[in-house]
């Protein structure tokens, strides 16, 4: 298990090298960043101390090693527009994106496995198709449509729950969090649900075609004819066997919704790091650019990395320790 | 043999199927008593399978049963409800099925199985039920069960995993035992000690076991009596030596021909011609007239049926096939 771990996150360290060189890149090539940062009244001689001052004249590789220094401790320089500490500005905005990406992959879950594994079981029944049709209904439907009908339904209509902002917030540490008052938990729900629909028809849609496959393999029947009663041969002997891809879906799709929460977050107005990479693009705020490059692939890395760590969990074999163990006797 | 455990009368499976009707089992009657083994031949596709899983209710939908009875120690239980049957598989009829490396849920330890199974079957605690597979595992021929007992089905060989999976058909000391071509998918030099594990482990407890293979080997090596299965239908039933020695049926004759053996000078395997027919284009009158090479008009006409032991062909039941 140690080897497999140092495995994985050398390789998760190697990766994040490579983006951080297209992240510097980025910064380093695209405009020069002396022209975006000075007023237009700068001397030449200005310029030059400020070029020099910000390292711009050491070499490609000594720059990119310093850009790569700051970027672990956290320093991706200073915002052109807010002229704020690029981190900061993230920092701020994070906890809203992070709480409404895991709440929608919370519902995701808990909504999509059952449904996929009812839709499996009862394959036949009027119920289960009336779901695959409504699942075919949800991955189409673009999230920011949902987004709008959501919110014509329930803050238009009803007028249940606010349509737009995060409600009230807790700070606990830098952290702010919505989810400890009401109106921050009644601002969270229609964004979460409208960034998590298409993910829980995804899942229902992966589980069931698992469940599928699952329910035919010899070990469910045996267990079948041990006398398992049925709803335990479904809901832990097959279900375990088809959450392998549901975790890497799900891992996978964190990240997606990161990125889709740019969509959410502009339709919601949700004070995330989407909106204000929006923001930053409209004003070509390229440190901040950077850096969201930088920590979007790093929740992707950071994630992948975490699903392969899991599945050794989930699956015995794939721990190296144990398949070497596996020279089975007999 | 008094006491009957298994006694099936003219079980008849059927597939509806957009094409009409298949009958994968065709008024199949037989009966296993304490004790005894009976094998049951025939080649894939003759409805050997289909009848341990119809017994089992097991069978795959649309597969079901459309007539006959079967019985279990006298009750009923082709009648019973999915719900009643499921505490009558595991508990009175056991099953063994044939890979080993597919029966065994990959992510449960063995360990875990065993006493998942034991405890649906009794009242025993977990600690009970782990001494209780520890016993079982002993039992079956496992080395060093304590350490064995927290492994992953992947970490055992397939002889070991068969081993495992005989002990999860004994849990709940049942009446019988229903073995799926248990040693087909095994190494030859693995399947005569299963073969010899399973027929000590049931000799001992007076358990009956329905013996289904292809390999008459298996068969004459095991088994008390035989049931020579073609095309869904009985052939042939009698005590092994009879049959391996006199076979009535000409199918069971094609069957015995067809083996090769060390001690015979031979210097040619026989086979028989053709094939089995397929569940939709079964001939008229006896199913194997076709590749029969004394089949007569009789055979093309009326199907043979075989009430008991004796083989159901025109020539062994009337002596003429005109």
């Amino acid at each position: 298990m140690l080897a497999f771990l140092i495995k994985r996150f050398a390789n998760a360290a190697f990766v994040m090298l490579a983006v951080a060189l297209l992240a510097f890149t980025i910064f380093r090539f695209f405009g020069d960043p002396v022209e975006m940062m000075v007023n237009e009244q700068a001397t030449q001689e200005d310029r030059a101390e400020l070029r020099e001052r910000l390292g711009l004249n050491d070499g490609f590789v000594t720059q990119y090693t310093r850009f790569v220094t700051n970027a672990v401790q956290g320093d991706f320089g200073i915002s052109y527009r807010n002229q704020q500490d690029v981190m900061v500005l993230i920092g701020e905005r994070f906890p809203a994106t992070f709480e409404l990406v895991l709440v929608a992959t919370i519902l995701s879950l808990v909504i999509g496995i059952p449904l996929g594994v009812i839709t499996a079981v009862h394959r036949e029944s009027r119920m289960a198709n009336a779901l695959q049709l409504g699942s075919i209904v949800g991955v189409s439907l673009p999230s920011f449509v949902v987004g709008i009908m959501l919110i014509l339904a329930f803050s238009v209509s009803l007028g249940w729950l606010p349509a737009f902002g995060r409600g009230e917030t807790v700070d606990i540490g830098w952290w702010s969090t919505g989810l400890l008052t009401s109106s921050g938990r009644a601002a969270l729900v229609l964004p979460a649900l409208s960034l998590s629909t298409f993910q829980i028809t995804l899942v229902m849609r992966l589980v069931r075609a698992e469940m599928l496959e699952t329910l035919r393999t010899d070990y469910v029947k045996f267990a079948r004819a041990r006398g398992v009663p049925a709803g335990r041969v479904h809901w832990v002997h097959a279900l375990r066997n088809c959450l392998m891809p549901v975790i890497t879906l799900t891992g996978m799709q964190i990240g997606n919704l990161i990125a889709f929460a740019l969509v959410t977050e502009t339709v919601f107005q949700w004070p995330g790091m989407g909106l204000l990479f929006i923001q930053a693009v409209t004003f070509v705020d390229i440190p901040v650019m950077a850096a969201y490059l930088m920590l979007v692939s790093f929740i992707f890395v950071a994630l992948n990395t975490i699903v392969d760590v899991t599945y050794a969990w989930v699956d015995p074999r794939l721990r190296d320790d144990t398949a070497k163990a596996g020279g089975a006797n007999g | 043999m008094t006491d009957t455990v298994l006694d099936v009368r003219n079980l008849r499976v059927e597939f509806p199927t957009r094409r009409g009707v298949l009958t994968a089992v065709d008024d199949i009657s037989l009966t296993i008593g304490k004790g005894e083994i009976l094998g049951v031949v025939g080649e894939s596709g003759a409805g050997k399978s289909m009848t341990g899983m119809a017994i089992l209710g097991l069978l795959e939908p649309p597969g079901r049963i459309a007539s006959g009875e079967i019985r279990l120690s006298g009750d009923r239980i082709d009648t019973l409800t999915e719900h009643q049957m499921q505490s009558v598989r595991g508990r009175r009829i056991g099953a063994i099925f044939q890979d080993p490396l597919t029966s065994l849920n990959p992510l449960f330890k063995v360990g875990d199985q065993l006493v998942e199974t034991i405890r649906l079957h009794s009242t025993l605690t977990r600690t009970q039920a782990r001494t209780r597979a520890l016993d079982l595992m002993r039992e079956v021929g496992i080395p060093a069960v304590e350490e064995r007992i927290d492994n992953y089905p992947h970490q055992f060989s397939g002889g070991m995993r068969q081993r495992i999976v005989i002990a999860l058909a004994l849990c709940a000391e049942p009446e019988l035992i229903i073995a799926d071509e248990p040693t087909t998918a095994l190494d030859v030099s693995i399947q005569a000690q299963i073969t010899a594990l399973l027929k000590r482990l049931c000799r001992d407890r007076g358990t009956a076991v329905m013996l289904v293979t292809h390999d008459m080997g298996v068969i004459a090596e095991t088994a008390d009596r035989v049931a020579v299965m073609y095309a869904g239908r009985l052939a042939e039933l009698g005590n092994v030596e009879d049959v391996v020695r006199r076979p009535q049926h000409p199918y069971t004759a094609g069957l015995m021909g067809s083996i090769p053996s060390l001690r015979k000078d031979m210097h040619e395997l026989q086979m028989i011609p053709g094939s089995m027919p397929r569940l939709g284009a079964i001939p008229s009158g006896c199913a194997f007239n076709p590749r029969c090479p004394q089949a007569g008009p009789k055979c093309r006409r009326d199907i043979p049926r075989s009430d008991g032991p004796g083989a159901a062909c025109w020539l062994a039941l009337t002596g003429e096939t005109a």
